[in-house]
């Protein structure tokens, strides 16, 4: 593909700011917005205060925390609150996260990728009235079911295990993930299916070698999308779970609150260390995952 | 693509029977349905059900016909938090729609500060609920707090969580909070999509940056505002992990929302019949107010703005 001639389709996704060469830049307002940059610093106030406390808090001694003026440097830094929360069983905590993340996003794409693909290929009642079915599913909102979803995992033999959360938490993460991932396989051209079709191949070996490949983007979103999800659920593991061993790091936090009283440092360190993990896959995947929220919302 | 053998070489089957061939069977979506149908919509199904039982969650289910729902139309309680629901999500979209869509029209603009600004904007998506409720939990302890040191400089009462109206002013400022940078990314999204020839066409006219901004940037936006809106009143309905940590629906029950009501009803007094009748009225408020102000937009608008996801 020398120079790009398609027709300028709008662009699904946000065109990255620094246009790669062929693509028409779009010219934005040079001009400054005062009101809106006026209004942004003081969000970033907003969004950054609690964020210093967290962390200058996590690191105070307790009576500096409880007497002097919380917008203060920590007088004397101490990682005495880490160790408290790493030694009352932060690590399982995050382990039973860990899987829960894991086993979801598994479970998200290995059911999901299908169902778009056959939403995206074929044209049969059956698979536009499943698709509906997953634009309706967006709306059904966990508080609805978790009655039920109490007394069917109580049946299933399932309460109390890490697949009381992981199941649940996956249904929850289809619906979007079928939209999102449609959109993606939706763009890939006809043509080339038609080709491998000539060519003989069969329909897995065209889900396998075209369609999953070209919809990258769509299941990096929908992995991330999946993990955070499951990272930040707490309905169904406070309701679902019972016993420690099977507690994941949202209710082992809800705990610390109430274990730890008012030692409000070590809470903080407990939610900073919570956020660690996390803050490391933005690092790495920060691209994909703003792309990915952006495209969950919609245009 | 792995190696092809020449296209030439299989003309002989005719190009016509190509468009029907490799199409996938539609048994491949079955576990997928299945699934999400078992966990998703069966037990939706199944609250319907139990909305007309009497259920303590150990014994059998028994049916009592509609004795939950004439008890759900009379209740006192559930009044003021189906009330207490409409008004925390009507401040919550009051509060959150003008600060992202500002936001976010600025952030779509090319200066680095800018991408400074929204990756710090960004962070408290980073934190779960939990975590970002029991940060501010903490921040608005009146005897240690930021609250203490900020909030006469605010005019803010330091014990603001004390207070019916604080309390449930806070909950719509926490979520907020939190949800801000996703509803700003949108925002960016759909301000990106404007055609720029618009606003040089309005500068050629004269028309100021305010002008420019009612008459171009939001008529432009509404879609973006409609997707965005319906999303907020979804996700304020169902608020729940930030009532339980940072209230407990309290004081009193003034920041008893409806989901906090059905908790509260099905896992601490194990009326689980009435609480299904609670989630119950929950969907129904929620889908009919998504499709309200669907239907308000357009369905049409709706169904193009998710063409691309």
């Amino acid at each position: 593909m020398s120079t790009d001639t398609r027709p300028a389709t709008p662009t699904h996704r946000p065109v990255p700011a620094a246009g790669r060469g062929a693509r028409p830049v779009r010219r934005r307002r040079s001009h400054g917005n005062p009101v809106a940059g006026l209004g942004s610093l003081i969000w970033l106030v907003v969004v950054l205060v609690p964020l210093y406390t967290l962390v200058s808090a996590s690191l105070m001694r307790q009576d500096q925390a409880l007497g002097g003026d919380p917008l203060a440097l920590p007088a004397d830094p101490t990682f005495e609150n880490y160790r408290t929360v790493l030694d009352s069983g932060f690590a399982a905590l995050l382990g039973n996260t860990a899987i829960v993340a894991a086993a979801t996003v598994a479970l998200v794409l290995v059911l999901s990728v299908p169902v778009a693909y056959v939403a995206v290929r074929t044209r049969s009642r059956l698979s536009s009235l499943a698709f509906r079915m997953f634009l309706l599913g967006v709306a059904i909102p966990a508080q609805a079911v978790i009655v039920p979803l109490y007394l069917m995992i109580g049946k299933l033999g399932l309460y109390d295990t890490l697949w009381a959360v992981i199941l649940p938490t996956a249904a929850f993460a289809m619906p979007v993930a079928v939209l999102v991932l449609s959109g993606t396989m939706r763009d890939v051209s006809e043509e080339m299916y038609e080709a491998m079709a000539l060519d003989g191949a069969s329909p897995v070996r065209m889900l396998w070698q075209l369609a999953v490949p070209l919809s990258r983007a769509g299941i990096s979103t929908v992995a991330i999308f999946s993990a955070l999800q499951a990272w930040n659920g707490f309905l169904f593991p406070l309701i679902l779970t019972q016993s420690q061993e099977n507690r994941v790091l949202t209710l082992g936090l809800f705990t610390f609150m109430t274990q730890f009283g008012v030692n409000i440092p070590a809470v903080l360190a407990a939610i900073v260390l919570s956020v660690v993990p996390i803050f490391a896959v933005y690092l790495v995947a920060r691209r994909a995952l703003i792309d990915g929220l952006m495209g969950v919302g919609g245009k | 693509m792995s190696s092809h053998t020449p296209v030439a070489k299989r003309r002989g089957g005719g190009s016509a029977a190509a468009g029907n061939t490799g199409r996938p069977p539609v048994a491949w979506a079955l576990p997928g349905i299945l699934f999400f149908a078992v966990f998703a919509v069966v037990p939706l199904a199944i609250a319907v059900c139990l909305s007309f039982c009497r259920w303590d969650g150990l014994d059998s289910p028994t049916l009592t016909g509609l004795d939950n729902w004439t008890r759900l139309f009379q209740d006192k309680e559930f009044g003021q938090a189906a009330w207490l629901s409409l008004l925390l999500t009507t401040v919550s979209w009051a509060f959150q729609t003008p600060v992202a869509l500002l936001l976010g029209v600025w952030a779509a603009g090319r200066q680095r500060s800018r991408a400074f600004l929204s990756a710090v904007f960004f962070v408290p998506l980073l934190l779960s609920t939990t975590a970002i409720a029991m940060l501010f939990h903490a921040l608005l302890d009146p005897n240690f707090g930021v609250i203490r040191t900020i909030g006469p400089w605010l005019g803010i009462d330091p014990d603001v969580m004390g207070s019916s109206t604080g309390a449930l002013l806070v909950v719509a400022f926490v979520g907020g909070w939190q949800f801000m940078p996703f509803h700003t990314l949108i925002y960016q999204g759909g301000a990106r999509q404007i055609p720029e020839v618009l606003h040089q066409a309005a500068a050629i006219d004269g028309a100021g940056m305010v002008r420019q901004f009612f008459h171009i940037t939001l008529p432009q936006l509404r879609h973006t505002i409609t997707t965005s809106s319906v999303l907020m009143v979804v996700g304020s309905l169902t608020y729940f992990d930030t009532v339980l940590i940072m209230t407990k629906g309290g004081p009193g029950t003034d920041t008893t929302i409806l989901p906090y009501l059905m908790y509260r009803t099905g896992f601490q007094t194990y009326d689980l019949g009435y609480a299904a009748a609670i989630a119950t009225a929950l969907v129904v408020v929620a889908t009919g107010i998504s499709l309200v102000m669907v239907r308000f937009s357009g369905f049409g608008a709706m169904r193009s703005t998710r063409e691309g996801m």
